[in-house]
């Protein structure tokens, strides 16, 4: 965190409203230098395209997601009407790709989300209070930590059993140790910084001074950290439900599209890869912008 | 440096004892009763007592969990319930068949990776540094079950060239492996390969990029080194931590190979797990998943070990 904000944070909230100059706060000039990179800008447009067709999908393809047709299995893209062809139930495979998007992206983005609020509080109490507390909340990551990521959330998500609910739950799992570890880190190199010291003089108790002095410099690199789990938490969920371990038939999901359709695979090649591209382009862009996300925050000038 | 050796293998006991009481709590975690979990319905009156007792379902978990833990001390992970052989038997072979592919895996994401990263790091124009990027982005971000499926479609279904699923005819006899198992062995090994390519040129690129910067770097320079001379200076010194992320990434291999296994057919451990969560074979999935964890927890131990002795600066305990 640039020198500013720490020396300000030390101040009553009075004096540091008339200290900060107005639009000179950390998170618009975050913004502002994101706006001048050109490949978040057009990875934030694919994936707000994405959302959004997903959010809208009833209005803008008019076929159910769920009719299925015997008589219209796998068309090749473009035929008798549908763009990008039916599946292996004759469902049209635009509207479940516009609707896989609701299901796919909540599981991308939901575990991300749950995972920093356990992860990141656990790690900033360890990172805080240090010793006992510490010993006992990273020691527990640690054996967490003995479990390659995919393996954890297979084994997870195996044994409470197929659903969406439980592969959100071993997902969330499976990302809190690592929040965790980057939130005790940091925490503890702000820790140990004058203005705490300072905070602590006056008077502040531990409460006050995480969430008023602490939080503000610690969220940053906890939150750079998380954005790049997201696309990690995209492919692993779309394959545990390729793996038949996440959404159940017949609910719209890109990973368990892909799985119903492997068996086609050798019949109707282009539909059976379709699903795919959608988890390719999502993970590829939230990629992007966590990179452009952390080459930001480095900047800090 | 022995102290430290001996410390940091001492600290993984704790954690195996922990991954061993994961594994052990997935018999509860599992919908229904735990009997349910470890045998069919229809088992007769007489054998869910059997089966009752050898679990100790009637004694207090910490009780239950001993029993247990000392059976797997001693190597003894159950029966299956599916073939009702013992659970060992089953993960050996399976997890002979994943090293094959990852290590296979490993070692052609390193030539490609830091091929293309020290490609992107010694040189100064930015084209080839923005291709390598590009490269390192797609095998970071791509689903690589998806991949497979395209590269069986091209290679399998389209030209003919390899086989789409399944492992060689010398399947579990490494001293016969001849060229169809390679030519079985290849399209999996590719596919496991993007992941790891894509954070090693990544990692690598980024580590020369940084060495280059170094003022050591100037000076040999200065002293008028050509260029050859200088590449090795730096390739000694980006080796450190090059191999400890492919040490890491072998290791994440070895679990994460589930999904590759899948579209592959692959008969891996990845395999045997999807089995035993389909047929709900819980001695059969604890004894994997301890296997797998206790492999990834040793190489990690093996890799910080390995970057000690390299470079001595980085002590992580």
């Amino acid at each position: 965190m640039s020198t500013s904000t720490t020396g300000l944070a030390a101040l009553p909230p009075a004096v540091r409203k008339v200290a900060r100059p107005p639009g000179r706060s950390f998170w618009m000039r975050l913004g502002r230098h994101l706006l001048r990179d050109r490949v978040a800008i057009v990875c934030l447009v694919i994936l707000l395209a994405i959302a959004l067709s997903a959010i809208f999908a009833p209005w803008l393809v008019p076929a159910d997601p769920y009719k299925t047709s015997m008589l219209r299995r796998l068309l090749p893209p473009g035929e008798r009407g549908y763009l990008l062809g039916t599946d292996e139930l004759g469902r049209d495979m635009l509207t479940r790709l516009l609707y896989g998007g609701r299901v796919s992206l909540s599981m991308g983005l939901a575990p991300v989300v749950l995972a920093t609020l356990i992860g990141g509080a656990l790690g900033i109490i360890a990172g805080y209070f240090g010793r006992q507390v510490n010993m006992l909340i990273m020691r527990v990551i640690d054996v967490f930590y003995a479990f390659p990521s995919v393996l954890l959330a297979v084994a997870m998500a195996g044994v409470l059993g197929a659903g969406i609910m439980n592969s959100l739950i071993s997902l969330t799992l499976v990302f809190i140790p690592p929040i965790a570890r980057v939130a005790e880190s940091v925490t503890t190199q702000v820790r140990n910084q004058d203005f705490v010291e300072a905070a602590r003089a006056t008077g502040a108790g531990s409460w006050r001074i995480i969430v008023e002095h602490m939080l503000a410099n610690v969220t940053g690199p906890i939150l750079t950290y998380a954005s790049s789990l997201v696309s990690v938490s995209i492919i692993i969920a779309s394959g545990l439900s390729f793996l038949g371990l996440g959404a159940r038939p017949p609910i719209a999901d890109w990973g368990l599209m892909l799985n119903t359709l492997r068996q086609a695979v050798y019949v109707a090649p282009l539909n059976a890869v379709l699903p795919g591209v959608m988890i390719f382009l999502t993970s590829v862009s939230f990629n992007l912008l966590s990179d452009s996300l952390r080459t930001a925050m480095d900047v800090r000038a | 440096m022995y102290l430290y050796v001996l410390r940091r293998l001492l600290y993984t006991l704790p954690i195996l004892v922990g991954v061993t009481l994961i594994c052990f709590s997935f018999i509860h975690l599992a919908p229904g009763d735990p009997i349910n979990a470890v045998l069919p319905e229809n088992a007769s009156a007489d054998v869910v007592a059997q089966v009752k007792a050898a679990y100790g379902f009637d004694k207090p978990l910490p009780v239950q969990y001993l029993i247990w833990f000392a059976n797997v001390l001693t190597g003894d992970f159950g029966l299956s319930i599916m073939t009702r052989r013992p659970v060992l038997s089953e993960v050996g072979p399976a997890v002979a068949h994943t090293a094959l592919l990852a290590v296979t895996a490993i070692l052609l994401s390193f030539v490609l990776g830091a091929g293309l990263g020290l490609a992107a790091g010694m040189t100064d124009r930015r084209s080839t540094d923005r291709a390598v990027s590009t490269f390192a982005v797609f095998g970071i971000s791509v689903p690589h079950y998806w991949l497979g499926m395209i590269l069986v479609v091209i290679f399998a279904v389209k030209l003919h060239l390899l086989p789409a699923t399944g492992m060689g005819p010398s399947a579990s006899d490494l001293t016969q492996f001849g060229m169809e198992d390679f030519r079985h062995l290849l399209l999996p090994a590719i596919t496991l390969a993007m992941i790891p390519a894509g954070i090693i040129a990544r990692s690598v690129r980024a580590t020369v990029a940084e060495i280059r910067r170094q003022e050591f770097v100037q000076t040999l320079k200065g002293k008028g080194l050509k260029r050859p001379r200088i590449f090795l200076h730096v390739i000694k010194n980006a080796a450190p931590p090059t191999i400890a992320i492919m040490g890491l990434q072998f290791a994440q291999l070895l679990g994460g190979s589930i999904l590759v296994e899948t579209v592959f057919s692959w008969p891996g451990t990845g395999f045997l797990l999807n089995a035993a969560i389909t047929t709900r074979d819980l001695p059969l999935l604890q004894g994997t998943v301890i296997v797998l964890a206790s492999f990834f927890v040793l190489t990690n131990v093996a890799v910080d070990i390995f970057q000690t002795l390299l470079d001595p600066r980085v002590r992580r305990v």
